[in-house]
């Protein structure tokens, strides 16, 4: 067995935390998107919007029942054939949508529950005092919701970073599209994925610290 | 004011309320007793529509609302000219105390957020509970959850605050400071229906004692004369049996 190659290691450092940024800002924008989508299904699904309802347990199944990679082929090679105006759609849209719609369909699940889960005194009160069904959603159901699901919603924000290492096969160069390209240039690849496991495994380390701070913060409403 | 009229509520086929008739002048005290799944409870909601009456005209204030021509409009306007003490104090469990008292002047009545909280300080002031005011529930007694229930009903001087078994969920350490905040309220004249098990609070604070039986009422008077001189065997049996553990 050959030593690592530490030399080329530290090199590929700053050359892959170049590529970091657009990783997260991939997962970031498909976060906030997947995040404000979800609210609208999980209102919709607990509310029994009629027709709406319907629309959304349809999308949901679609997209939690199918692969992610099959959904960002879909998008990517798919749609441009069958409606020449989506050629427009490149690698890095076309990973946004996936990401967005395939994890809303995963987090509207979970903020349903949390919703549900909220006590129905809370609901009684805000109704008893005249709030509307929107102030009551905004102001007393949703915040108390959200407490509860921050911790599947980190778990699928976290998911959602690594899962952006997909759009490469989409011809993206975000970290892990980087890396195959160095490692194709240097024949070393262990060494090449192994420094791109550790920044993503750092980042999603930072995230979970970030997590655990927001829950204290979260709980300080509830604790004795 | 507040006037009933032929209020009812069926839940399916059962007929919880049976057209009830009331009229509440303002500034009285009116204490509902009656057995367990009598309709007591469902009365009050009733009258805010926390339940939506199956038939029946609802009058508060200068508002008459015939419960199935209700629109959205009319039910939030009568909710807003009544207030609702729930069992379980129901306390905003993501706000403060001053926060839970405050909301409604705020997101309710569009008072200034500044003058709101003001005035909230004050309600806590009066409840005795100015050095909570930035607790949130899960650290508050029963009693304390519940006299900030108290205090979130008062904050907007509702024609009438409606009190749903208040002292039914409490340790009885807590029960006392609960009652005795309702006592001044009732000395103040503030108008309103309670439905509680508590006895001596009927019999000391009511006006008005309300006995209800399958969803009607059945006798009401003064609490002098429904305590010692019951007249329907109905109310003569409860009371007997209530009494019997509760001694007025």
């Amino acid at each position: 067995m050959d030593v690592l190659n530490v030399e080329y290691m530290l090199g590929l450092v700053p050359v892959l935390l170049g590529y970091l940024p657009f990783t997260l800002q991939l997962a970031g924008v498909a976060m906030v998107m997947a995040l404000m989508l979800a609210c609208v299904f999980a209102v919709v699904r607990v509310l029994g919007i009629p027709v709406f309802n319907q629309l959304t347990i349809v999308f949901i199944s679609f997209f939690r029942g199918t692969p992610l990679l099959v959904q960002l082929f879909l998008f990517y090679y798919g749609l441009p054939q069958l409606f020449s105006v989506l050629t427009v759609i490149d690698g890095v849209t076309a990973t946004i949508m996936g990401l967005t719609l395939h994890f809303s369909a995963y987090m509207a699940e979970s903020i349903r529950a949390a919703i549900i889960g909220v006590d129905r005194s809370q609901t009684e009160a805000a109704v008893s005092i005249g709030m509307t069904n929107s102030q009551l959603m905004r102001r007393i159901i949703l915040p108390q919701a959200t407490r509860v699901a921050l911790p599947t919603l980190m778990n699928y924000f976290i998911d959602m970073i690594k899962a952006t290492s997909l759009a490469f096969t989409l011809g993206v160069t975000e970290l892990m599209g980087a890396t195959q390209k160095e490692a194709a240039g240097s024949f070393l690849y262990f060494e090449a994925f192994i420094v791109a496991a550790v920044m993503y495994w750092i980042v999603v380390e930072i995230l979970s610290q970030l997590q655990k701070y927001l829950e204290i913060r979260l709980n300080k409403a509830y604790s004795r | 004011m507040i006037e009933l009229k032929s209020l009812s509520k069926h839940f399916g086929k059962t007929v919880v309320l049976d057209g009830i008739d009331l009229t509440i002048k303002k500034g009285e005290i009116i204490v509902i007793i009656g057995p367990s799944g009598t309709g007591k409870s469902t009365l009050l909601r009733c009258v805010n529509f926390l339940e939506h009456p199956t038939a029946g005209e609802i009058t508060v204030g200068d508002l008459t609302v015939d419960v199935n021509r209700a629109s959205r409009a009319d039910i939030l306007s009568l909710r807003r000219r009544t207030a609702f003490v729930f069992q379980n104090y129901a306390l905003f469990a993501n706000k403060t105390a001053l926060e839970n008292v405050a909301e409604r002047l705020v997101v309710v009545d569009k008072w200034p957020k500044e003058k709101a909280y003001q005035h909230a300080r004050e309600v806590l002031e009066r409840i005795g509970l100015a050095d909570k005011a930035d607790a949130y529930p899960a650290s508050m007694s029963g009693g304390q959850q519940q006299r900030v229930g108290i205090g979130r009903a008062m904050a907007t001087g509702a024609d009438v605050i409606l009190f749903d078994e208040p002292t039914s969920s409490l340790d009885p350490e807590w029960v006392e400071e609960v009652l005795g905040l309702m006592k001044k309220l009732a000395s103040e004249r503030q108008t309103m229906m309670v439905v509680t098990h508590e006895m001596s609070f009927a019999r000391d604070v009511a006006d008005r004692v309300i006995f209800i039986d399958g969803g009607k009422i059945v006798e009401q008077g003064p609490p002098s004369e429904i305590f010692s001189n019951p007249q329907d065997p109905r109310t003569q049996d409860f009371l007997k049996k209530i009494l019997a553990t509760n001694p007025v």
